[in-house]
């Protein structure tokens, strides 16, 4: 911090309490929570001494950055289980979604430290090196003179919507955890965003990529110095290298000043941070392309660099963080996206999987991003079960759970030769240990004659205690 | 400007190798038509290219043995990765779980698990001990503590060196447990990277 900000902000704190002296109130002391929103000449103008003074007013942070109203309490919440303990992981609160954009503030992070570097973005490169003609050293200042575009797609971790993720939400729970429910805990891990940045095509091209090069590898520069290889194919597709998000500058927690886009792709690709480039001639099996983003099967072995998200629908209202109030109208809405493309179809069933009905989407409809999909539903007061299914541009369709452990080599009844038939008792295990990865299941909502809504999928797996 | 060079060597085409030389040199060089960037200094270059791939072209000189690691493994690593290797509370296990991936409790360690040693050394060398004290082993250090790990999951002897080749020549168990064997690097079909979704589509209901 420069010390002239620093000198006024301690000007201002202490006018402040004079002035809380003065009328009896403490004027804006909430618009000092946010650190970065330092009162300038705006907010004489706009009559300081009269702001945040009844809880009615607006504080300086409301009318110089924006806030929300006290009433709207939507949060991201902490992951549950030991992952908590590897560093900031939120989830966004998808119960909460409305239309296709996350507000910055509500973007699940994945972040596997507990130090967020804040980067100074005039000391921050971007080099691009290895089989290239030129390597090149870009500042920020640099990139942001270049040609530009702006993108709407999500980001969704690999592991979002395992079986996992259940196992450890009834954990939290039994230990007297309040705020989890599967809608949040377990599918939060993805969020859309406008990104806005340089095409890395662009980059690439005019350093001259070499003849041989086949794959690039990144590296960010966060504490755990995460590295990831993507294939040069990707990288010439449509990657972006983003420093704008929705918006405005890139929040720190998604890697400000700079951070990979690859539009699809698991979020661990996504490199925050990015302070390199190397173009290579084959992937460089680092440490987060071996030890997990793996998809191990039960005959021992691995498939791996397996980053395109499969196509994948939830219904995010009603969803087991809410509870209807009586039968009537209600407008069933949720969210569609397929690594590969465009929605095409969503369908919706309010008769556990028996009819299916076309929902409408959201247009216009972006490739590799969230699409809104909104069905009008009456419900007549009976238990019943709700879910949707998408189907991509391609014609690639939504799988049940039970189809995709199919694909997993995972089969109650029988497996091919290499494994026994899986005991039901022991799919979960199996599900947790096999499915940590890529899980983009059907998910079906359990509507009870109270209103409540439950998870009618992972509770019917879970045979055995977590 | 060690991978540079490497790369011109292999140019066939004299003027590229030339214009590439010169690039690694002295010349500057930017972005074609938008004339940004600037060619870093061999520093700024040395200071980014540190991940080093399964062909440990990018492995610095030096050489370490497991009895030399032993030392370094107990003062800075054993508080979390256990005495020999068995992982400390929620800190990862480095040792053992050879046999395991093909049942329903998978133990995967850098011993079962990883296809090359390359990547031992690599995350050693970037990442661990973990923030703030990364970065701070010696190279020799590094092949020591990778030969240390190596040894007490029984891949080498304890007296074997472990340096800029013989890391690379490393046998690992789990080479060939992954798939597809090299990973793909181009589409499969139109909008594909993961063939799986089209071999196993799941029928219209
Ligand atoms: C403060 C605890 C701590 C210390 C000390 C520590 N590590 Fe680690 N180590 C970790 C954590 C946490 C991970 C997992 C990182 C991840 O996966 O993101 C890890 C991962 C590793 C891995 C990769 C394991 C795998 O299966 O992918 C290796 C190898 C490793 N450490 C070696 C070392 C060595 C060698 C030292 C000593 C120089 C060391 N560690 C010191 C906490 C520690």
């Amino acid at each position: 911090m420069n010390s002239k900000v620093s000198d006024r902000r301690a000007f201002l704190k202490g006018s402040a309490a004079l002035a809380g002296l003065a009328v009896g109130a403490i004027p804006f002391a909430k618009g000092e929570a946010l650190a970065n929103v330092t009162p300038g000449e705006s907010t004489v103008k706009l009559g300081v001494t009269k702001l945040g003074v009844t809880p009615d007013e607006p504080t300086i942070q409301d009318l110089l950055y924006g806030g929300r109203s006290s009433y709207e309490t939507s949060v991201r919440i902490a992951t549950s289980g030991a992952l908590a303990d590897w560093g900031l992981r939120t989830l966004t609160p998808l119960q909460d979604s409305i239309g296709i954009i996350t507000p910055a503030s509500l973007h699940f992070t994945v972040h596997d430290e507990f130090n967020l570097n804040n980067i100074d973005p005039r000391t921050h490169t971007l080099t691009i090196h290895g089989m290239v003609d030129r390597p090149l050293i870009f500042t920020m200042e640099e990139l942001k003179r270049l040609p530009s575009v702006s993108r709407v797609h999500f980001l969704e971790c690999t592991g979002n919507s395992g079986m996992g993720h259940y196992r450890n939400m009834l954990q939290d729970r039994a230990k007297g955890r309040t705020d989890v429910t599967v809608i949040q805990t377990v599918h939060g891990r993805t969020s859309t965003s406008e990104w806005t940045g340089v095409p890395l095509s662009l980059l690439l091209k005019g350093v001259g990529v070499q003849k041989g090069a086949s794959w690039i590898v990144a590296e960010g520069d966060d504490n755990v110095h995460h590295a990831k290889s993507i294939p040069l194919a990707k990288a010439m597709d449509d990657m972006i290298v983003a420093y704008g998000q929705n918006g405005e500058a890139l929040r720190r927690e998604q890697g400000y000043p700079l951070r990979l886009v690859v539009p699809g792709f698991q979020g661990v690709c996504n490199v925050k941070f990015v302070k390199s480039i190397k173009v290579v001639d084959k992937p460089y099996y680092m440490q987060r392309e071996i030890s997990a983003y793996t998809n191990l099967k039960p005959d021992g072995k691995a498939s791996w660099y397996e980053s395109q998200v499969g196509p994948k629908s939830l219904i995010t209202f009603p969803s087991d963080a809410h509870k209807l109030p009586g039968r009537g109208f209600y407008e069933i809405s949720g969210i569609a996206w397929a690594g590969r493309g465009a929605i095409s179809r969503v369908e919706v069933s309010t008769d556990d999987g028996r009819t299916w009905k076309d929902a409408s989407l959201q247009q216009p409809v972006f490739r590799k991003a969230w699409t809104r999909f909104r069905l009008g539903w009456n419900w007549d007061g009976a238990e019943t079960v709700i879910m949707s299914r998408c189907t991509d541009e391609y014609g690639d369709i939504q799988p049940t759970y039970m189809e995709l452990a199919k694909m997993w080599g995972l089969d109650e009844k029988s497996y091919d030769e290499r494994m026994p038939a899986i005991p039901a008792t022991e799919m979960a295990q199996w599900l947790t240990t096999v499915g940590a990865v890529l899980n983009n299941q059907i998910q079906p909502w359990r509507v009870s004659q109270d209103g409540s809504v439950q998870d009618a999928l992972f509770s019917t797996l879970l045979h055995d205690k977590i | 400007m060690r991978c540079s060079a490497l790369y011109c060597m292999t140019k066939s085409n004299f003027l590229l190798s030339v214009m590439a030389l010169l690039a690694c040199g002295t010349a500057m060089a930017q972005l074609p038509t938008y004339n940004v960037g600037r060619t870093p200094t061999e520093a700024e270059l040395r200071a980014v290219d540190d991940l080093v791939g399964s062909d440990g072209k990018e492995l610095p000189p030096g050489s370490g043995t497991a009895k030399e690691g032993a030392p370094i493994y107990a003062a800075q690593c054993a508080v979390c990765h256990g005495q020999n290797g068995e992982g400390v509370n929620r800190y990862p296990r480095l040792v053992g779980g050879v046999g395991s991936l093909n049942t329903p409790h998978p133990i995967k360690t850098v011993g079962s698990n990883m296809p090359y040693a390359t990547t031992i050394w690599d995350f050693i060398n970037r990442a661990m001990p973990p923030f703030p004290m990364e970065r701070n082993l010696s190279p020799d250090n590094v092949y020591a503590l990778t030969a240390f790990i190596l040894s007490k999951n029984g891949i080498i002897k304890e007296t074997n060196v472990m340096n800029k080749n013989s890391l690379v020549e490393v046998q690992m168990p789990n080479r060939h447990g992954f798939y597809p064997d090299p990973p793909h690097s181009t589409l499969e079909k139109d909008g594909f990277w993961t063939p799986r979704w089209e071999q196993t589509k799941p029928a219209a209901k």
